[in-house]
């Protein structure tokens, strides 16, 4: 499977699809596709339908959260230091605003090849709505269902999007990076590395009153 | 009654017993469980009680499917926050004289799901447990084994005074507080009438010793 074949037939049937190469620069290779959110139901029945592709099994789905980042640089910057100018060093700073993605593997049972790896990304970690690709592959309902439980993602047109796993109650979501979990950590018989930071302040909080 | 006299007797062909002992031998010898498993645990209990470990033959041989008939409840496997509600009403429901068996790594302690957001570190943080089982998940032997300690605990129950079964103290609780869903966590994290351990300390570090653990009512 050629993904930049497949990215200039997405481009070629969706007219307006923003479809981007995302490179994998690990040994495994395993590049994919970021479709943009407009058009992806689209681009979805487009893979589902077309006949070379046939994708027409969406075998997972699942959730990345990628938190905010910041990049700084040095950059020389010319001054006037008492009247003489002078090269000094600058360190800038870049916010890049993190993201929640979607991804989702497809497979074609029928011309049996696969997988061709599908990312959406929603705008930041606030902005969190993101296109349902369950009306075009049925076995994304759940899997959506579980992205929206632990990620926060909100999936518009999925036909049944409520809490999977935490209950109806429950208001986190507990795969997002960011995630506090319940201090909970009062008897830890075997705790290292993490746990004991967590254990220990656990511990002083109980001594302080808090 | 002196142990040597009754010894001697039941040489003489003259059988001799106590009130404590036969009622105590009745309730041993026919636990009834409830047929409830949560995780992999449940799998080695089902082998528990097929033929080749028989657990029949110590009078456990029916698991009861409504917690109104059960004596007995093994907690086997990973109880999770979503499901420790269910399992602490399942246990009030059931009647007196009741016991709890926790079998395997999660049930007594969250197992390798520990310091995870889901899974309850241990159902003794609800309900009393009687006897806890390691393992993961445990052998049929172990199970057996915590059967045989649970007999062993019956028989040795003593009908009245401060150590009598709850069923026989009108002041013994028989129902657990059951915990609610909240936002972020099981609303209370545990029932401090139960779960009331002063903190163990991290390793290298000195034992906290005395009450001032926490939830100490």
């Amino acid at each position: 499977m050629d993904l930049e074949k497949i990215k200039s037939a997405i481009e070629a049937a969706v007219p307006g699809a923003s479809v981007q190469m995302v490179l994998n620069a690990s040994p495994s290779a395993q590049h994919s596709l970021l479709i943009g959110r407009e058009h992806a139901v689209e681009i979805a029945r487009f893979l589902r339908d077309d006949a070379e592709l046939r994708l027409d099994y969406c075998s997972n789905a699942t959730g990345v959260d990628w938190l905010d980042t910041e990049t700084s640089e040095k950059v020389k910057v010319k001054t006037l230091v008492d009247g003489a100018e002078q090269e000094v060093e600058e360190v800038r700073k870049t916010r890049v605003p993190g993201y929640l993605e979607a991804v989702y593997h497809l497979y074609s049972m029928e011309k049996k090849h696969g997988p061709v790896v599908v990312r959406m990304r929603t705008d930041d970690r606030e902005r969190v709505v993101l296109p349902s690709l369950t009306p075009v592959w049925r076995s994304a309902e759940f899997q959506e269902r579980e992205i929206f439980d632990l990620f926060g993602i909100v999936f518009e047109g999925h036909p049944d999007l409520r809490r999977i796993l935490m209950w109806d109650e429950f208001e986190d979501f507990p795969m997002r990076k960011d995630y506090v979990e319940p201090n909970d950590y009062e008897y830890e018989p075997t705790a290292h590395d993490s746990v004991l930071e967590k254990a220990r302040a656990a511990r002083e909080g109980v001594r302080e009153g808090v | 009654m002196d142990q040597q006299l009754k010894t001697e007797l039941s040489r003489q062909g003259i059988f001799t017993t106590t009130l404590e002992e036969l009622y105590n031998w009745g309730r041993k010898s026919s636990v009834w469980p409830l047929t409830f498993g949560l995780a992999c645990c449940a799998i080695e209990m089902i082998a528990t009680t097929m033929a080749r470990y028989d657990l029949a033959r110590f009078g456990a041989e029916v698991f009861r499917p409504s917690p109104r008939q059960a004596d007995l409840m093994i907690v086997a496997g990973t109880v999770t926050k979503k499901m420790a509600p269910q399992v602490v009403r399942l246990y009030n429901q059931m009647p007196e004289p009741k016991y709890v068996i926790a079998m395997g790594a999660c049930a007594i302690s969250g197992g390798p799901f520990k310091q995870g957001y889901n899974v309850l570190k241990g159902i003794d943080r609800y309900i009393p447990v009687d006897v806890h089982i390691p393992g993961c998940p445990p052998r049929p032997e172990a199970l057996m084994d915590a059967f045989i300690a649970l007999q062993k605990k019956i028989e040795a129950q003593s009908l009245t005074g401060p150590e009598r079964p709850r069923h026989l103290d009108p002041d013994a609780p028989s129902e657990f507080l059951v915990p609610q869903y909240g936002a972020h966590d099981l609303v209370p994290a545990k029932n401090v009438k139960l779960w009331n351990i002063t903190l163990k300390n991290a390793p290298g570090e000195p034992c906290a010793v005395g009450d001032d653990g926490p939830g100490k009512d």
